[in-house]
C-alpha cells in the first residue's frame, strides 16, 4: 500500500515535470484562467444592455420626444433616429435588433382618445434580446404616455404595487455570471484535454511501454495522471477564483471558497477520468482533438451554465443528470451566488462523488484492457 | 575528383550551449562515395543536415553544387539535385501509405508526369526488391525495408548528390548488404553521381573511396581507408579510428575481453525458459512455436533480418504481449503480466527510445530508481554511479530530444539496470551506437554477467557483438533457424566469417541463395529525364500535398467519422438542447392575506405559461432557503390585508423575490412578473368599471424573420457558422506541429515544395472536408428541423465556403507555432470554442459586447458569416444586401495564410 502510494505520487511529479516543459501549454493555461475568464465576464452584457434600437419618428411631438428619450444607456444604445426606409435594411443586416415606428400624429391621437399604435419590430432570431426586449419597450413607452396622459389630465396612482427584489446579484451584473460559468468551463476544458493528452503522448512515444514493464499497475498509472492534472487545474480555478473572479472583477461571493473547491476537486475526479477514458479510445492525438469537442460542446451548453435547465426538453434535462457538470454547476451557483452551505449542497455533492466513482471505475477498466495494446 | 562537391569553410553550429560543429573546414569530393565516421554526437548529422539545406547555417560558409547554401535562391535551384535521407528508421515516410503511394509523394513533389512516374517507381522497387509490397502500409514494413524505401523516395529524382544519415542503423546484415549492392549499381549506372554516407559500421565505412574522421565537432583526418589506415599503422579502420582520437578520448579504451563462463557445477539454473512460444496478428504469425532455455549468467543473442520476430518474442517474455500459445517462465515462474515481484528482477530495454523526452537524463534515472523502489538514501549514490558508469555526467541536466542517438541509447540501458535486476532483455540496444561506446557497453555486460550472474537476452545486427555472446539464436520468419555458440555454428556451416554463416542461413531460409540480384537495370536510364521545374508555384507540388493528406484522412476511419458525423451530432444537441424561451420556472406563495383577493392573485400567475408552481411557502425561513437551494426562481409575497387594502385603495404592494444567480433568467422573469401584474390591474379595472389610464396608446409588436420566437429557428443558422469553425480549425490544427513532432516536417526543408504549397495543399483537402459538414447540416436544418431556408441559397454556399476556409486557416495558423499537439489542440479548443459561443453573436449580439470580448467578436471571421447564415435563412437575402460581410472574410484569408507562412521555417533551425 505505501509503495502503491509512493508509485502514485512520484509518476504524478513526473506529470508536473512534463506539463513544465511546455511553455505553449503553460501560457494557454494562465491565459485561460484570467485573461479568458476576464473577457467573457466583462465582455457579455446584461440580457437587455446596450440593446442596439433605431426610431423612426414621424410625429416629432412632445410626447414622441419624450419617449425617444426614454430609451436609455445601459439598457439601450442611444437610439438612432432614422426614415422609414432604412428601417427595413437596418434590421436585415442586424444593425438593429429593435425598430419603432412612431406613426404621425400620435400625440393629437392619444390625447383624442384614439388609443393610435407605435409599431415595434423585433430581430427574432436574436431570440434573448427579443423576449426580453420587447417587454422592456412596451412598459416604457406605456409608462411614458400614461404620465404625459396623467399629467395633462391628472389622474390616480395605481392600486397595487409591484416591489421587485432580486436577490443574490440585486443589480443582476452579468459579471458575476460570466465570470464563475467561465472559471468551470475552462475546469471541464482543461482537465479533459490535459489527461486524455497525456495518455495519447505516452503512447505516441512509447513511454507506455516502459511503464509497463515497471512494477507498477494500470491503476497507479492512472491515478497518477488523475491526482496531478487535477491538482494543477485546481490550482488553477483557486487562483482565478479568489484572484481574477474576487479581487479584479470585484465580485462578491456569497458562501465559502473552500466548499467550493472542495466541489471542484471532486468534480475533476469524473473529469479527469473522462479524459483517460476518450485517451483510450482516441488512438492519436488528432483523434483525441475531434473528440474532445464533441463531448465538450455538450457539455459546456447543456448543464445549465448557459441556458437554464429547466427550459430545455426533458430528455436532455434527464440525460445531463448524468454528466458531472451538470451538478458542478447547480453546486457552484448555489455556492457562490447564494451563499448556500454544506446542508443545501449535499445532494450534488453526493451526486458528483456518485458520478466520479463510476467514471473512474469505467475508465480504470478500460485502461487496463487497452493498456498492453497500446505499447 | 577535380571540382569538390561540397565546400565548408569555418562552419560552426551550436544548439543552445552544445557545440556541435567547431570551425569545420572540408572540401568534399564529386562523384565519389565519401564517408562520415566518427562516434555519436560529434556533428554528423549536423553537417550532412547543413549540407543539404535542411537546418540553417549560423556561421561560416557551405558551398554545395557550386553555390552558396546561405542563397535562397540557391538552395531553390539546387534542391532538385539533392536527395537526403534523414537518420532514423523511415521517419521522413508517411506511415499510413502504401510503399508505391510514398515514392509516388516524392515523385510528384519533384513534378513528373504520371508516365514517368510509373516507370521510375517501377524500376526502384524492383530493383530494391520491394515490388511485392508496393501495397503495404510504410508503418508496417520492417526496419530494413524501411530504409530501402526510404532510398527509392531519394532516388525518385536523379539526384547528383545523396545524402545518407546512418542509413543502415539497425538493419540486418542481409538487408544492409541488398542496401550497399543496390547503392553500387545505381553508382555504375549513374557516374558523377556523388553520395555522402554517416555511418557507425566500420566494416561499410571500409568500401567507401574516400572517409571523413570526426570527433567533437572536427575534422580529425580525411583520406581513402587504405591511407587512414596506413597513417595510424593498424590494420583494421575500427583500430585506425580510435587512434586517430585525442589522447584523453581514447584512454578509457582498451580491448574487450570476455573471461569465459565460470561452470558452476551441477543443474545450471534457468533463467528464462521459452516452450512452443507463439503469437499471431489475426492471419500473421509474427512468433511461430520458439523454444529456448537460458542459464542463469548466460549472455544469449538474437539475431535475425528484420521483422522476423525478435521484439515479439522479448515483449512475450516481459509481459507486454499475451502469448498466443505456448508458455514462457522466468525463474520457473510463468510470466505474468500482473507480477509485480518478476517485473522488479527484469530489466528491459525497448528498440525505441521510450524514455521521458520532457525530463532531464538525471531526472529520467532518479524516476525509474523511485518506481523500483530502491531505498531513499540509495537512490542518489545509484543514480551518480550510473552517471559515471555510462559516461553521462555531462549530459545529466539536459533533455533526450537534444543528445545523439547513441547517447540515449546509454541513458537507455542505465535505466534499465538501475535496479539491479537479474535477467536484462535488450533489444537492440546499441543500434547507432558508435564502436568505442559499443565495447563500453560490452564491458558493462560481461561485469554483470561474469561477477553479478545476470542472465542477458540480447538482440544485435553487430556480428562482433554477437560473437561475443555465450550462445546465440538465429531467427527468421518467425522461427528460430539454429541455436548454438557462435564458434560451432559457423563450423556446421563451414565458413570462416559469423556474418557470411548468418547469411547463408537467411538466404537458404528465404529460398534466395543462388537468385541473381533482382533487375541489375537500375534506374540509371532514367538520367536523361527531364529537369523538373523549378517555378516558384506550383500547382502540382501543392496538390500532391492535398493529396497526400486526404490519403491520409482517408486511411484513418475513426477520424473522417468523427469529422462527419460529429457536425451532425453537435447540431442535434445544440438544435435541440438550448433553447433560450425561459420557460416552466419554478414558483412558490407566501400567502400571508389568504383571503379571496389574494388568492386571485395568485390564481393569476398559476395561469401562466411560464411558471410552474411549487408548494406554498409558510414562512419568511422557508422562503430564504427554498431560494438558497435554487429550488425557487422566484418567490411573491402577498401581504397581510392585501384584499382589504386593496379595496380601501390604500395600494398595498406584493414582494417579489427573483434569484439573481442568472441574471439572463432574472431579467426575463423580472419581465414576465411585471406583465402579469400589469394584467392583474387591467383586469382588476375593468371589473371595477374605471377606464383603463393604461390603453391611451397601444404597440404592435412585431416579431420579425421568426414570428413564433421560436428557439429552433432562430440557433439552427447561428449553430452551423459555430460547428463550421470548431470543426475544421481542429482538422488542420495538427495538420503541421504532427509532422514536426514526428519527423516528416524533413520533406519540406529538403523538397522543392514551397511553405505556401505546404500549407495550402494541407488546407485544401480540409475546405473540401468543411464544405461537405456544411451541405451536411443544411440539408439537416432544412429537412429535420424544418427551418425554411429563406434567401439565396448560392451566397451561403459562397459564404460558407470563405468561412470554411478561413478557419482551416485558422487552425493551420495555430498548428505553426505551436510546439507540442497537446498545446495545439488546447490552442484551438481555447481560440474556437469560446469566442465563437460567446463572442459572435450566438446569443447576445456583437454590437452590445464591451471591451476585449466587443474587439474579439468584431474581429473574429465567425461573427461575419453568422450574419450571412442568418441573412439567407430566416431574412431572405442575397448577396446584393450582404455583400459587405463577404469582405472581412476575403481579407482574412489571405492573412491567415500569410501569417502562416512567416512562422512555418523552410529550415530547421
Amino acid at each position: 500500500m505505501p509503495q502503491t502510494l509512493a508509485n502514485i505520487l512520484h509518476l504524478g511529479i513526473k506529470e508536473f515535470r512534463s506539463l513544465g516543459r511546455d511553455y505553449a501549454m503553460l501560457a494557454l493555461i494562465v491565459w485561460a484562467f484570467t485573461l479568458g475568464v476576464y473577457s467573457s465576464a466583462t465582455g457579455l452584457p446584461e440580457t437587455l444592455q446596450h440593446a442596439p434600437i433605431a426610431i423612426v419618428d414621424e410625429d416629432r411631438s412632445q410626447l414622441s420626444t419624450r419617449i425617444v428619450n426614454a430609451f436609455q444607456a445601459p439598457y439601450f444604445r442611444p437610439p438612432e433616429l432614422i426614415d422609414q426606409r432604412e428601417m427595413d435594411r437596418g434590421l436585415d443586416t442586424g444593425r438593429y435588433t429593435f425598430t419603432l415606428d412612431i406613426p404621425p400624429d400620435f400625440q393629437r391621437d392619444v390625447l383624442a382618445g384614439r388609443q393610435p399604435a407605435i409599431q415595434i419590430n423585433v430581430d427574432a432570431t436574436r431570440i434573448a434580446q427579443a423576449l426580453s426586449g420587447a417587454g422592456y419597450i412596451q412598459t416604457i413607452i406605456a409608462t411614458e404616455v400614461d404620465e404625459f396622459v396623467a399629467r395633462y389630465r391628472g389622474g390616480a396612482p395605481l392600486p397595487a404595487q409591484l416591489a421587485v427584489r432580486v436577490a443574490f446579484n440585486p443589480n443582476l451584473t452579468q459579471s458575476w455570471f460570466g465570470g464563475v460559468m467561465e472559471v468551470i468551463n475552462q475546469i471541464t476544458m482543461l482537465s479533459i484535454i490535459l489527461t486524455g493528452a497525456a495518455l495519447i503522448r505516452e503512447r505516441e512515444h512509447g513511454t507506455v511501454e516502459h511503464l509497463l514493464v515497471m512494477p507498477l499497475t494500470a491503476f497507479e498509472i492512472m491515478a497518477a495522471k488523475v491526482w496531478s492534472m487535477a491538482l494543477v487545474v485546481l490550482v488553477a480555478a483557486a487562483f482565478s477564483l479568489l484572484v481574477v473572479v474576487q479581487g479584479w472583477l470585484a465580485v462578491p461571493i456569497g458562501g465559502s471558497v473552500a466548499l467550493f473547491l472542495l466541489g471542484a476537486a471532486l468534480h475533476l475526479f469524473a473529469t479527469t477520468s473522462m479524459g483517460i477514458y476518450l485517451g483510450t479510445v482516441a488512438r492519436s492525438m488528432p483523434q483525441l482533438g475531434l473528440l474532445t469537442i464533441l463531448v465538450l460542446i455538450p457539455l459546456q451548453i447543456l448543464s445549465g451554465g448557459t441556458t437554464p435547465r429547466e427550459s430545455m426538453p426533458e430528455l436532455v434535462q434527464n440525460v445531463m443528470e448524468l454528466a458531472p457538470t451538470t451538478h458542478f454547476v447547480s453546486l457552484a451557483q448555489a455556492i457562490l451566488y447564494r451563499g448556500a452551505g454544506l446542508e443545501i449542497v449535499w445532494p450534488q455533492l453526493l451526486a458528483i462523488t456518485a458520478i466520479g466513482a463510476v467514471f473512474f471505475l469505467a475508465a480504470l477498466r478500460r485502461f487496463r484492457r487497452t493498456i498492453t495494446q497500446m505499447a | 575528383m577535380s571540382v569538390p562537391v561540397a565546400r565548408l569553410t569555418g562552419v560552426g553550429l551550436r544548439y543552445g550551449e552544445t557545440r556541435a560543429l567547431d570551425a569545420v573546414d572540408l572540401e568534399i569530393p564529386a562523384g565519389g562515395m565519401v564517408g562520415l565516421i566518427g562516434p555519436d554526437g560529434v556533428g554528423k548529422s549536423s553537417l550532412l543536415a547543413l549540407v543539404a539545406g535542411a537546418r540553417r547555417i549560423q556561421s561560416g560558409e557551405v558551398q554545395v553544387l557550386g553555390g552558396d547554401m546561405r542563397d535562397r535562391r540557391h538552395r531553390r535551384r539546387v534542391c532538385p539535385r539533392i536527395a537526403y535521407m534523414p537518420q532514423g528508421l523511415g521517419r521522413n515516410l508517411y506511415p499510413t501509405l502504401s510503399v508505391f503511394e510514398n515514392v509516388d509523394f516524392f515523385g510528384r513533389l519533384f513534378g513528373h508526369d504520371q508516365a514517368e512516374r510509373r516507370r521510375r517507381i517501377a524500376e526502384l522497387l524492383e530493383s530494391t526488391g520491394l515490388a511485392p509490397f508496393a501495397e503495404r502500409p510504410a508503418g508496417k514494413l520492417s526496419g530494413g525495408m524501411k530504409q530501402k524505401l526510404g532510398l527509392c523516395c531519394a532516388l525518385i529524382h536523379d539526384p547528383d548528390l545523396l545524402i545518407l544519415d546512418e542509413p543502415t542503423t539497425g538493419v540486418d546484415p542481409l538487408s544492409r548488404n541488398q542496401f550497399w549492392e543496390l547503392i553500387g549499381r545505381i553508382r555504375a549506372g549513374r557516374a558523377g553521381m556523388s553520395v555522402i554516407v554517416a555511418t557507425a559500421y566500420m566494416e561499410e565505412a571500409e568500401r567507401f573511396d574516400w572517409l571523413v574522421a570526426m570527433d567533437a565537432g572536427r575534422v580529425l583526418a580525411t583520406g581513402s581507408p587504405a591511407q587512414l589506415r596506413g597513417q595510424t599503422g593498424c590494420d583494421s579502420l575500427e583500430a585506425a579510428f580510435i587512434a586517430l582520437l585525442p589522447e584523453e578520448r581514447r584512454s578509457g579504451h582498451r580491448a574487450l575481453v570476455i573471461p569465459p563462463r565460470r561452470s558452476t557445477g551441477g543443474t545450471p539454473e534457468i533463467a528464462i525458459e521459452a516452450h512452443d512460444l507463439t503469437c499471431r496478428f489475426g492471419d500473421f504469425v509474427a512468433v511461430d512455436h520458439v523454444s529456448f532455455r537460458i542459464e542463469r549468467g548466460e549472455i544469449f543473442g538474437f539475431l535475425g533480418s528484420n521483422g522476423c520476430g525478435k521484439s515479439t518474442t522479448m515483449k512475450m517474455l516481459t509481459g507486454l504481449l499475451p502469448a498466443s500459445e505456448g508458455d514462457c517462465a522466468l525463474f520457473g515462474q510463468p510470466v505474468d503480466a500482473n507480477d509485480m515481484a518478476t517485473r522488479r528482477r527484469v530489466g528491459y530495454m525497448s528498440q525505441a527510445f521510450s524514455l521521458y523526452r520532457e525530463l532531464t537524463v538525471r531526472q529520467n534515472l532518479v524516476l525509474h530508481a523511485r518506481l523500483f523502489h530502491l531505498a531513499e538514501k540509495e537512490i542518489e549514490p545509484r543514480v551518480a554511479e550510473m552517471l559515471e558508469r555510462f559516461d553521462l555526467a555531462r549530459v545529466q541536466d539536459e533533455l533526450p530530444p537534444s543528445l545523439p542517438l547513441g547517447i540515449r541509447q546509454r541513458l537507455s540501458l542505465a535505466v534499465a539496470v538501475i535496479h539491479r535486476p537479474e535477467i536484462l532483455i535488450l533489444d537492440e540496444p546499441t543500434s547507432g551506437v558508435d564502436p568505442v561506446a559499443r565495447d563500453g557497453f560490452w564491458q558493462l555486460m560481461v561485469e554483470l554477467s561474469r561477477n553479478d550472474g545476470v542472465t542477458i537476452f540480447i538482440s544485435t545486427h553487430f556480428m562482433n557483438e554477437a560473437q561475443r555472446c555465450d550462445r546465440i539464436s538465429l531467427m527468421h520468419a518467425g522461427k528460430v533457424l539454429d541455436s548454438d555458440t557462435p564458434q560451432r555454428l559457423m563450423e556446421k556451416r563451414g565458413l570462416p566469417t559469423l556474418e557470411a554463416t548468418f547469411i547463408a542461413y537467411l538466404e537458404e531460409a528465404a529460398g534466395l541463395a543462388g537468385k541473381p540480384p533482382a533487375a541489375a537495370a537500375s534506374p540509371v536510364q532514367a538520367a536523361a529525364a527531364v529537369r523538373p521545374q523549378r517555378s516558384s508555384f506550383s500547382w502540382q507540388r501543392l496538390f500532391s500535398y492535398a493529396r497526400r493528406e486526404s490519403m491520409e484522412l482517408r486511411r484513418d476511419p475513426i477520424r473522417l467519422t468523427l469529422a462527419l458525423l460529429g457536425t451532425v451530432l453537435l447540431m442535434f444537441i445544440i438544435g435541440y438542447g438550448i433553447s433560450l424561451d425561459v420557460e416552466d420556472l419554478s414558483y412558490a406563495v407566501l400567502d400571508r392575506d389568504q383571503t379571496t383577493t389574494s388568492q386571485a392573485y395568485a390564481l393569476n400567475i398559476a395561469g401562466s405559461r411560464y411558471f410552474v408552481e411549487h408548494e406554498p411557502i409558510r414562512d419568511y425561513a422557508e422562503l430564504e432557503r427554498r431560494m438558497r437551494s435554487g429550488e425557487l426562481s422566484l418567490a411573491i409575497e402577498i401581504p397581510p390585508g392585501f384584499g382589504r387594502d386593496l379595496k380601501r385603495g390604500a395600494n398595498p404592494e406584493i414582494g417579489v423575490w427573483i434569484d439573481g444567480a442568472m441574471p439572463t433568467r432574472a431579467t426575463t422573469i423580472k419581465g414576465y412578473v411585471q406583465g402579469l401584474h400589469n394584467d392583474y390591474l387591467r383586469e382588476l379595472a375593468r371589473e371595477a368599471g374605471v377606464p383603463a389610464s393604461a390603453g391611451a396608446a397601444s404597440s404592435e409588436v412585431r416579431y420579425r424573420y421568426n414570428p413564433d420566437v421560436e428557439s429552433l429557428a432562430a440557433m439552427v443558422p447561428a449553430v452551423i457558422p459555430l460547428l463550421l469553425i470548431m470543426i475544421p480549425a481542429m482538422l488542420t490544427a495538427l495538420g503541421v506541429v504532427r509532422e514536426k513532432e514526428l519527423g516528416s516536417i524533413t520533406n519540406l526543408y529538403v523538397t522543392p515544395v514551397t511553405r505556401l504549397e505546404f500549407l495550402l495543399g494541407k488546407q485544401l483537402p480540409y475546405i473540401a472536408m468543411g464544405m461537405v459538414n456544411f451541405l451536411l447540416m443544411s440539408a439537416l436544418a432544412v429537412l429535420v428541423f424544418e427551418v425554411p431556408l429563406k434567401g439565396s441559397f448560392a451566397t451561403l454556399l459562397l459564404g460558407a465556403l470563405l468561412f470554411v476556409t478561413t478557419s482551416t486557416g485558422l487552425g493551420l495558423l495555430l498548428s505553426t507555432f505551436m510546439r507540442s499537439q497537446i498545446a495545439a489542440v488546447f490552442g484551438t479548443a481555447i481560440a474556437t470554442m469560446i469566442p465563437a459561443i460567446q463572442f459572435a453573436g450566438l446569443i447576445h449580439p456583437v454590437s452590445s459586447l464591451e471591451g476585449l470580448a466587443a474587439w474579439i467578436g468584431q474581429i473574429y471571421p465567425a461573427t461575419y458569416f453568422l450574419v450571412i447564415s442568418r441573412g439567407v435563412f430566416s431574412k431572405a437575402l442575397d448577396f446584393t444586401e450582404l455583400w459587405g460581410y463577404f469582405v472581412p472574410l476575403l481579407l482574412t484569408i489571405p492573412l491567415l495564410t500569410l501569417l502562416s507562412v512567416r512562422f512555418l521555417k523552410k529550415q530547421e533551425d
